[in-house]
């Protein structure tokens, strides 16, 4: 297994961290003028999504978690599992527990196209695109005459998920929503 | 620019004070023994000074007033956030002081520099939960270090260092004489009531050379002048080294030392 020592820390490096996946945040080069030299750094787990701090002697080594990301296509779920297929021409599939779709759940739309995290080859978090469209399943119908700027009424979208829209919106439009912060962006012209 | 304000803040504190303005030199021929301290040799054998401290004691041993200095100093291998290989040290030794009084001049010219503040008083011991009989040097950096860095949003002198971290600062009854300055969790200035005996000195210089050997650490030749200084007498006095980029970034709220710096590591 490689290892990595602290003067190999940068940001992005994927490393096992009390046996977990992590990618280092920050990292910090601290050196006392009459002491030892030391690194402080921030991890995010990358199957919790929380963020560590730690602190290590300069020269200190930590193990290389074999961490990887590749885009693939949302297949289908089986109520247990949900399936995603690689699209770099090797169709090879994968599938992913609860837990790692966990982030992107309410944005699963079948042939969409999302970043997978594999450790050791098993998915262990998919990330959606920024920005998905996604039709409106279920909404009430917008009342006419009623201007007032930014009011919204809740839609229903095809995966699920719950979002504010303005009141213009009906059954049938495709929306495009930020996944970052789950808002209605504009209806798209379809 | 802040930093020309702060250095003109600065001589003009000190010549109210009468510490005379030395210049040192940059390039010398010996490197320091300090463990932790990593010099740039040049290719004619010589090296880039990690501080001004050994020259300063030969001048005050030669019978010089009290001194400081400003000038750029190197250490190999520190680059970081709060870290550039050169950087500018404020360094000054005053006749007759001891730590105490030294602390209150440093408070009183960071005031000046900073802004007026109220300055906490934390022995070493009260930083750390490790026993400091037991812990292993590294142990005691690492926690003195983390537990420093914690200290935030305030300016906190640390005292009562254990003997074996007293580098060139006298001991007296068990604990030595020497403190560190943090503000906001950045350690900014460290100074010692000055050892001022000869074979202590040279018994910490062999001591220094040990541990770098055990740290395979380059291990360089002892500076006789420096010892010659001790032997003819060094003053009684303390000394204390500012970083004074660091000074310069908390006064203008940078995060880091290439903030304030026009050109540092990677641009010089």
């Amino acid at each position: 297994m490689a290892i990595y020592a602290t003067n190999e820390f940068r940001a992005g490096l994927k490393v096992l961290l009390e046996a977990d996946p992590c990618s280092i945040i920050e990292n910090e080069f601290v050196k006392p003028g009459k002491g030892q030299a030391f690194n402080r750094v921030k991890f995010r787990n990358l199957k919790t999504g929380r963020v560590w701090e730690r602190t290590f002697k300069s020269g200190e080594t930590i193990e290389a978690a074999d961490v990887m990301e590749a885009e693939m296509e949302y297949l289908y779920t089986d109520g247990q599992f949900w399936h995603f297929m690689k699209t770099d021409g090797s169709y090879e599939q994968v599938e992913a527990g609860d837990a790692a779709v966990a982030q992107a759940r309410d944005w699963l739309k079948e042939q969409d196209t999302f970043t997978v995290t594999l450790w050791n080859g098993d998915p262990i978090s998919v990330t959606p695109p920024n920005f998905v469209d996604l039709e409106v399943a279920e909404t009430d119908p917008g009342l006419r005459g009623d201007t007032a700027q930014g009011a919204t009424k809740p839609a229903t979208l095809s995966t699920g998920a719950t979002v504010k829209v303005p009141l213009f919106v009906n059954i049938g439009d495709v929306l495009r929503i930020d996944t970052r912060t789950g808002e209605y962006v504009s209806r798209v012209k379809s | 620019m802040e930093r020309a304000r702060m250095l003109r803040i600065t001589r003009r504190f000190f010549e109210e004070r009468d510490v005379l303005e030395v210049q040192m030199p940059v390039l010398g021929r010996h490197a320091v023994t300090d463990p932790a301290i990593e010099c740039i040799r040049t290719e004619d054998g010589r090296f880039l000074q990690p501080s001004p401290e050994y020259h300063m004691k030969r001048l005050l041993a030669a019978g010089g007033p009290s001194i400081f200095s400003i000038g750029p100093v190197f250490r190999a291998d520190e680059a970081g956030r709060w870290h550039n290989t050169e950087f500018t040290m404020l360094e000054w030794y005053h006749l007759g002081f001891d730590a105490d009084d030294l602390m209150r001049e440093l408070a009183a010219l960071t005031d000046a520099l900073l802004g007026p503040s109220d300055y906490e008083r934390r022995t070493f011991a009260s930083l750390t939960a490790l026993d400091i009989d037991d812990a292993t040097t590294d142990e005691l950096d690492l926690a003195i270090a983390v537990a420093v860095a914690r200290l935030r949003d305030k300016r906190v002198f640390v005292t009562r260092y254990p003997a074996r971290q007293a580098a060139l600062a006298r001991i007296s009854n068990g604990v030595a004489d020497r403190f560190e300055l943090v503000i906001d969790g950045i350690e900014v200035a460290n100074g010692y009531h000055e050892l001022t005996d000869v074979e202590e000195l040279a018994r910490r210089l062999t001591a220094d050379n040990l541990a770098r050997c055990e740290r395979d650490r380059s291990v360089p030749d002892i500076d006789r002048a420096f010892l010659a200084a001790h032997a003819r007498g060094l003053p009684d006095c303390a000394g204390v080294a500012v970083g004074f980029d660091r000074l310069v970034a908390l006064k203008i709220g940078a995060r880091a030392v290439a903030d304030v710096m026009p050109f540092p590591d990677g641009r010089a």
